[in-house]
C-alpha cells in the first residue's frame, strides 16, 4: 500500500524548553483510518499542527506520496490535499455556512456564493451531511458546526484529513454519524488520521494506531493486534492513576457537606446546561463527576464556587444556603475551587507570592485591611512552597515564569491552605506529566483523609476511577447514575459508565445499546 | 425660510459629506480588517496638504488627487506596520499617526497659508456636484465588494476570526495592509478634496476634526458602506444647516449630535447584544499565529 | 514578515527598556534634524535654541514645569487606568469638564470668595470624575467599547464648551473671539515667584503621583487593580467586583484630568474659552506620556518633564526660528512611533525563522 503521508525525525522545541516533539516518524498508507493516541500534552496535535503547516518542524521532513514537501503555511497543506478539522473550530460566526466554506478558496471573485451553494448542497446530498447553506454560524449546534468544518474540507478536495478530538464536543448520536460518514470517505480513497486520547474509538475505528507519549513515538501497531488494556499501558507507561496510600472501605463520616437540589443552569449562550440536578457529597469522600466535556459539568462547578447563578435550585453547603452567594462569600466558607481555566486561577505578571495571597489579600493576616502586608504575604508563601514542593526560584519571581505544572501547584497550595471542608477541583491534572498528575491526586487523597469532602470533575474516566469514592455520570445536563466504586469490579463499571455517558438515545432498543457498550 | 432654500441649503451641503463619506468608506475598510486607525485624523491632513502643494505647483488638480491619495496610503503604512507586524496597540499607534500627520500638514503647509487655488473656477468636470456622483458610486462599488466578492469575505473574515482565516489560508497580514493602505487612501483623497476642490485655498485646520467624524460614523454606519452615505450626507446637512436651525438648539450642540449618536449606536448595540451588527470582533486586537 | 518569528519575552529587565528608548529618542531626533535641515536651519543653532528653551534659564525650566503639570496630573490618572486595562482616552474632555466647572464656580456660582479655589477644585474634580462615569457605566454594564466612548466624549465636551462661551456665558468679545468673562482676581492661582508655575497644581500633581505608587503598589484597592487589569477572569474568580475597581480607577483618573483642567483655567486663562486652546491637546499627550511611563505614577514624573520641555521647546522654535510649532506634533509622532518600535525589541525576542 502507497505511503500516502510520511514524517521522518520530526523535532520541535517549544520556547520554555517544553518538548513537543522528538525524533518522531509517523506515516499513513492510503485509504486507512489512522489513529494517533496519547495523552493530554503527548505531542499529537503538535506533529498535526506541523503536518498541516501551522508549525514548522525544528527538524525533519514530510514526504506526500513519496515526494519531499515542505509545508510552510495552511494554504500549502491545502494546496497538497490535506485538511485539519480543530478541536476549537476555526468558524468566523457572525458569516454564514457557504461564506466559512469558501474562506479562502480562489472562487469566482464575483457573487463566488451562488456557485458555492450549489456545490454545498450537492456535497451535503452525496455524503448525507444535513446543513443550510444560508444559515449564520452562531445558530447552529456544536454538532452542526463540525459538519461545515467537514464540509469545508470536502469542498476542497482533500484527500488526508486530520481530526483533532472530533468527538469531545459530539452526541453519541452525532458521533456515529461521524464514524459512518469516515468509513465511507475511506472507501472513496480519502484517508484520515484521527487523533484522540479515547481508547475504545482507537478499538472501534482505526485501521492502525500510533501511540504517542512525551513527544516521542512509543509504537505503531494495526489496531487488530492490540487491545485497549495493551493501548492504556503503552499510552501511560508503567504508572497507574492509583494514589500511593489509599484507604479502602467505606468512609466512617456520614455529615453531608454538599448538597445540590434541582439545579438547572444556562451555559453563557443561554442554553440550558444544567436540567436538574441533584446529589450530594459527604465528609471524607472523593465525588467524582465524569462525562463527555460539555455536558454541564463547567456549569456545574461555577454555580457551587458562586461563578454563575442558577435558574432554579439550591445549593447547601454545610448546612447553609449558597446558592446566590458571591465567589468571595463562598470562598470564606472555606471552599476551594481549583478551576477549570487555568488562567483564572492565576495572575501572570504578579509575584508567586502575591498569588497564594489571591483569594485572601483583604483579609489579615495578608493585609490590614487597607494595605498590603508584604512580610506576611512572603512568609506564608515561603511555607506553602516548601510543603508544596513548588519549583521557583524565590517568591518574588513572577507567577507567569513558571511552567505549567508548578502554576498549577501554587493554585493547589493556595485552595489547600485554608483547610477547606470542601473542595471543588475541575480537571485538576490536565496537561500535567505523570508526576505532576500524581501529586495532584494524591493531595487530594490526603484531604480526603482530614475529612475534606471533594467534588472532582473530569472527563478523564481513569483518572476518575482512581481514585473516586462514588461517581456520577452527567450527560445533557443530567445525572445518568451514581455508582459505588467499591461495589464491582473495574470492568463492569466501566462498562456502566460507558452505557450511561452514552445514555441519551433517541431511538433505543436492545441493538443500540450494545453499539453504546463501545462508546467512550 | 420657505422649503425651496431648505432644499438649496441641503444641497450645497453635500459639498462637505462627501470627502467625509470618502474617507469614512476608507475606514470602514480597515476596521472590517480588524485594524482601528486612529489616525484618519493626521492622514487627512496630510494628504489636504499634500494635494493642494502638487496642484499648486502642478495646476493640475487630478495629479494633485492622486499625489493626496497616494500621501495618505504611505503614511498610514507607519500605523499598518507598527500595529500588524510589530503587534503595537492600535491606539497609541494610531494617535501617534495623527500627530505626525497634523504635524507634517502644519509645518510643511506654513509658507502657503492662505493662498488660493485661483484657476480652478471653470472646471467642468471638478463641481462638486459630479464628485458627489462619483462617491456615490464609489461608496456602492466598495459595499459590494466587501459583500459580494471573494476578497470581500476574506476581508471580513480577517476581522472577525483571523485565526479561522489563517487556517484557511487566508494572509491575515497581507489583508489588513491592503486595507489600512487603501484607508490611507481614501483618507489622503478626502484631504485633497478639501483642499483642492471643496475650500481651494490652503489655511491652517480647514480638514481639523474630519478625522475624528469618520471615527463616529464608521461606528454609526455600522461599518457599512450603504450606511455611510446616509451618515455621511446626514451629518454634513447638520453642520450647515446649523445656523438655520438656531432657533431650535444651538449650532455648537448640535455640531456633537455625531458623537452623541456614535454613543448610543454602541449603546444599542451592547444591550441589544446583537450578533451581526456589531464591531468586527477582533478590532483592535494584533494576530499572531498560534496564539 | 512569516521570515521573522517574534515571542514575547517572559520578563523584561528596566536597563534594556530604558536602552530602547534611548536608541529610539536618538533616533527620532535625527529624523527631526532632517526636518530643521529641509527647512534650511542650522542644526546646531536650532538645538542649542531648543535646549536654551526648555532648560537654559531658570524661566526656561518653568515653562517646562508649567506645561509638564497637566501632563503630570493626567498621566498619573491614566496611569492607572492603563493598569487596570481601561483605554480611557478621553483626558481632554475631562480637563475641559473641570474647566467648565472651574468657570462656573469663579463668575455664577456665587461661592463667597475666600472659598473659591477650594470650590474650583473640588467642583472641577467632581466634574472630571462624572464626565468619566458615563464610559466607565456603559463599558460595565454593556460592554460598550471604552476607547471610543471617551473619545467621543471630548468633542462632546468640547461642543459644550463652545456653546458655553459663544452662549449662555458669553462675554466680553476680544479680538473677534468669543470668551467669558475673565475670573476675580481671587480666583486665579497664585504663581511661583515670577514664573507661570502655579504652586498649588505641582504640588498636587507631585502629590497624586506618590499616592497613586503607594495605592497601587501597596493597598489591597492596587492589588485587585493589577489582578483584574491583567486578567480579569482571575479577578471574577478571587471575587473581585471588576466594576468597583474600574469605578475607583475612573474615578481618579477622571478627576485628576479635572483638576488639570482646573489648573489651567485658574492659573493660565483665567476665563472659558476655545477648547483648543485650553487643551492644548495635553490629554491625547499624557495618554503617550502614561504610556511611556509604561503606567507607573513615578516614571510619569519624568515623561511628563521630556514632554513639557518639548511643548515649550516647540515655543521657542516657533519664536526663534520661524518654525510652526505644528513640528512638535510630528517630532512627537515620530518619537512616539520609534519608541512603539523599540518596545519590540525590548520586550520580545526576535529570530528568523526557517
Amino acid at each position: 500500500m502507497t505511503k500516502v503521508v510520511k514524517m521522518k525525525g520530526i523535532n520541535k522545541i517549544f520556547p520554555g524548553g517544553v518538548i513537543a516533539s522528538s525524533g518522531i516518524d509517523f506515516d499513513v498508507e492510503e485509504g486507512e483510518i489512522h489513529a494517533l493516541l496519547g495523552e493530554n500534552g503527548a505531542g499529537k496535535t503538535t506533529l498535526m499542527n506541523i503536518l498541516f503547516g501551522l508549525l514548522q518542524p525544528d527538524e525533519g521532513s514530510i514526504f506526500l506520496k513519496g515526494k519531499q514537501v515542505k509545508i510552510s503555511s495552511p494554504r500549502e497543506a491545502i494546496n497538497l490535499g490535506i485538511g485539519m478539522v480543530h478541536q476549537h473550530f476555526k468558524l468566523v460566526e457572525a458569516m454564514t455556512v457557504a461564506e466559512n466554506i469558501i474562506l479562502g478558496l480562489p472562487e469566482p471573485f464575483l457573487f463566488p456564493l451562488r456557485k458555492a451553494i450549489k456545490k454545498i448542497e450537492e456535497l451535503s446530498e452525496k455524503y448525507d451531511l444535513k446543513v443550510n447553506p444560508q444559515g449564520m454560524i452562531w445558530q447552529l449546534s456544536v454538532g452542526e458546526q463540525q459538519i461545515v468544518e467537514i464540509l469545508k474540507i470536502l469542498y476542497r478536495q482533500a484527500e488526508i484529513l486530520i481530526l483533532d478530538e472530533p468527538t469531545s464536543v459530539l452526541t453519541p448520536e452525532e458521533i456515529n454519524q461521524l464514524f459512518s460518514f469516515l468509513k465511507n470517505m475511506t472507501e472513496k480513497g480519502c484517508s484520515i488520521i484521527f487523533i484522540t486520547h479515547k481508547l475504545r474509538e482507537v478499538m472501534r475505528i482505526s485501521d492502525r494506531v500510533t501511540i504517542l507519549r512525551k513527544g516521542k513515538v512509543i509504537a505503531t501497531l494495526h489496531t487488530q493486534n492490540t487491545n485497549e488494556e495493551g493501548l492504556a499501558q503503552m499510552m501511560i507507561g508503567n504508572n497507574t492513576f492509583l494514589p500511593a496510600e489509599r484507604l479502602q472501605g467505606k468512609s466512617e463520616r456520614e455529615r453531608n457537606v454538599l448538597e445540590v437540589e434541582g439545579l438547572y443552569a444556562n451555559n453563557d449562550r443561554g442554553l440550558p446546561a444544567l436540567n436538574g440536578i441533584s446529589f450530594e457529597v459527604r465528609e471524607g469522600e472523593i465525588f467524582g463527576v465524569v462525562g463527555v466535556a460539555g455536558n454541564g459539568q463547567t456549569e456545574l462547578a461555577e454555580v457551587i464556587t458562586g461563578l454563575r447563578k442558577p435558574t432554579k435550585g439550591k445549593v447547601v453547603i454545610a448546612g447553609k444556603i449558597t446558592t446566590k452567594l458571591n465567589p468571595r462569600a463562598i470562598a470564606s466558607l472555606r471552599i476551594a475551587h481549583i478551576p477549570e481555566d487555568r488562567r483564572m486561577g492565576g495572575v501572570s505578571s504578579i509575584t508567586v507570592a502575591e498569588n497564594f495571597a489571591l483569594k485572601q489579600f483583604h483579609l489579615s493576616p495578608f493585609s490590614n485591611g487597607l494595605l498590603m502586608r508584604k512580610g506576611a504575604i512572603r512568609d506564608s508563601a515561603q511555607c506553602l512552597i516548601k510543603e508544596f514542593e513548588i519549583d521557583t526560584p524565590g517568591t518574588d519571581t513572577p507567577f507567569g515564569t513558571l511552567s505549567g505544572g508548578n502554576r498549577q501547584r501554587v493554585i493547589l497550595a493556595r485552595e489547600l491552605s485554608t483547610n477547606p471542608r470542601l473542595i471543588v477541583a475541575v480537571n485538576p491534572t490536565a496537561g500535567l506529566d505523570i508526576r505532576g498528575a500524581e501529586y495532584i491526586l494524591n493531595r487530594l487523597e490526603r484531604e480526603r483523609q482530614r475529612g475534606a469532602a471533594i467534588l472532582l470533575i473530569s472527563g478523564d474516566l481513569d483518572e476518575i476511577m482512581g481514585v473516586s469514592d462514588r461517581i456520577m455520570v452527567i450527560c445533557g445536563g443530567k445525572i445518568m447514575g451514581i455508582v459505588n466504586r467499591n461495589t464491582t469490579t473495574d470492568q463492569e463499571i466501566g462498562l456502566m459508565i460507558g452505557l450511561m455517558m452514552g445514555g441519551v438515545m433517541k431511538n433505543e432498543n436492545a441493538q443500540d445499546r450494545k453499539e453504546n457498550l463501545y462508546l467512550n | 425660510m420657505n422649503w425651496q432654500s431648505w432644499l438649496i441649503g441641503i444641497f450645497r451641503s453635500m459639498g462637505y459629506g462627501t470627502p467625509l463619506l470618502i474617507a469614512t468608506l476608507g475606514e470602514i475598510y480597515s476596521e472590517r480588517s480588524g485594524v482601528l486607525n486612529l489616525g484618519v485624523e493626521g492622514v487627512i491632513a496630510f494628504g489636504a496638504f499634500v494635494g493642494f502643494a502638487i496642484t499648486f505647483q502642478t495646476s493640475n488638480p487630478w495629479l494633485g488627487l492622486m499625489s493626496a491619495g497616494l500621501a495618505g496610503g504611505l503614511i498610514s503604512l507607519i500605523h499598518a506596520f507598527l500595529s500588524i507586524t510589530l503587534r503595537a496597540n492600535q491606539v497609541i499607534s494610531g494617535l501617534a499617526l495623527t500627530m505626525i500627520g497634523t504635524g507634517l500638514a502644519g509645518l510643511f503647509g506654513r509658507g502657503w497659508e492662505g493662498t488660493p487655488l485661483p484657476f480652478l473656477a471653470r472646471r467642468i468636470l471638478l463641481t462638486q456636484n459630479n464628485f458627489i456622483f462619483f462617491t456615490l458610486i464609489l461608496a456602492l462599488l466598495l459595499w459590494f465588494f466587501l459583500f459580494k466578492t471573494r476578497v470581500g469575505i476574506s476581508i471580513r473574515a480577517t476581522g472577525e476570526n483571523p485565526a479561522a482565516a489563517d487556517a484557511s489560508g487566508i494572509n491575515v497580514w497581507r489583508i489588513r495592509y491592503w486595507c489600512v493602505f487603501v484607508g490611507g487612501v481614501l483618507a489622503g483623497i478626502a484631504g485633497g478634496y478639501v483642499s483642492i476642490i471643496y475650500r481651494p485655498a490652503w489655511t491652517e485646520g480647514t480638514t481639523g476634526g474630519m478625522g475624528w467624524l469618520v471615527i463616529a460614523l464608521t461606528i454609526f454606519s455600522f461599518w457599512n458602506p450603504i450606511w455611510a452615505i446616509l451618515g455621511a450626507y446626514f451629518f454634513s446637512a447638520i453642520f450647515h444647516l446649523s445656523f438655520r436651525l438656531q432657533a431650535w438648539i444651538a449650532p455648537e450642540l448640535l455640531k456633537s449630535s455625531p458623537y452623541i449618536l456614535t454613543i448610543i449606536t454602541l449603546f444599542f448595540i451592547g444591550i441589544l447584544k446583537l450578533k451581526i451588527k456589531k464591531a468586527p470582533a477582533a478590532l483592535t486586537q494584533p494576530y499572531e499565529r498560534g496564539e | 514578515m512569516r521570515m521573522l518569528k517574534i515571542e514575547k519575552k517572559t520578563y523584561t529587565s528596566t536597563k534594556s527598556i530604558l536602552f530602547g528608548s534611548l536608541v529610539a529618542l536618538l533616533m527620532g531626533f535625527g529624523i527631526a534634524s532632517l526636518i530643521f535641515w529641509a527647512y534650511g536651519v542650522n542644526l546646531l543653532y536650532a538645538y542649542q535654541k531648543i535646549l536654551k528653551g526648555s532648560f537654559g534659564s531658570s524661566f526656561a525650566v518653568s515653562e517646562t514645569i508649567r506645561r509638564a503639570i497637566p501632563l503630570l496630573l493626567c498621566g498619573v490618572g491614566l496611569s492607572l487606568a492603563f493598569r487596570a486595562s481601561f483605554w480611557n482616552i478621553g483626558a481632554e474632555g475631562q480637563i475641559l469638564a473641570g474647566a467648565i466647572a472651574a468657570t462656573w464656580v469663579a463668575l455664577f456660582s456665587g461661592i463667597p470668595e475666600p472659598l473659591l479655589i477650594p470650590a474650583m477644585f473640588f467642583f472641577g474634580f467632581l466634574a472630571g470624575v462624572v464626565w468619566g462615569f458615563i464610559p466607565t457605566f456603559l463599558k460595565s454594564k454593556w460592554q460598550v467599547n471604552e476607547i471610543i466612548t471617551t473619545l467621543m466624549l471630548n468633542f462632546i465636551a468640547a461642543s459644550i464648551v463652545l456653546y458655553l462661551i459663544h452662549g449662555p456665558w458669553r462675554g466680553e468679545e476680544k479680538r473677534g473671539f468669543a470668551y467669558t468673562n475673565t475670573f476675580p482676581q481671587v480666583a486665579w492661582l497664585k504663581m511661583i515667584g515670577t514664573t507661570r508655575v502655579p504652586w498649588l497644581t505641582l504640588i498636587l500633581g507631585l502629590v497624586a503621583a506618590t499616592l497613586v505608587y503607594i495605592l497601587v503598589w501597596k493597598t489591597t484597592w492596587g492589588y485587585e487593580i493589577r489582578v483584574i487589569g491583567e486578567n480579569p477572569d482571575a479577578g471574577r474568580f478571587a471575587g473581585m467586583s471588576h466594576f468597583k475597581v474600574v469605578l475607583l480607577v475612573m474615578f481618579i483618573s477622571g478627576g485628576l484630568a479635572g483638576i488639570a483642567g482646573v489648573g489651567e483655567i485658574a492659573g493660565i486663562h483665567h476665563l472659558l474659552r476655545n477648547p483648543e486652546h485650553i487643551s492644548l491637546g495635553y490629554g491625547f499627550t499624557a495618554i503617550i506620556v502614561a504610556w511611556l511611563a509604561r503606567s507607573n505614577p513615578l516614571a510619569v514624573i519624568l515623561t511628563s518633564l521630556f514632554f513639557g520641555a518639548m511643548f515649550s521647546g516647540g515655543d521657542t522654535i516657533k519664536v526663534s526660528l520661524g518654525i510652526p510649532f505644528q513640528a512638535i506634533y510630528a517630532i512627537n509622532g515620530i518619537i512616539l512611533s520609534l519608541l512603539i518600535a523599540s518596545i519590540v525589541f525590548t520586550d520580545y525576542k526576535i529570530s528568523i525563522r526557517r
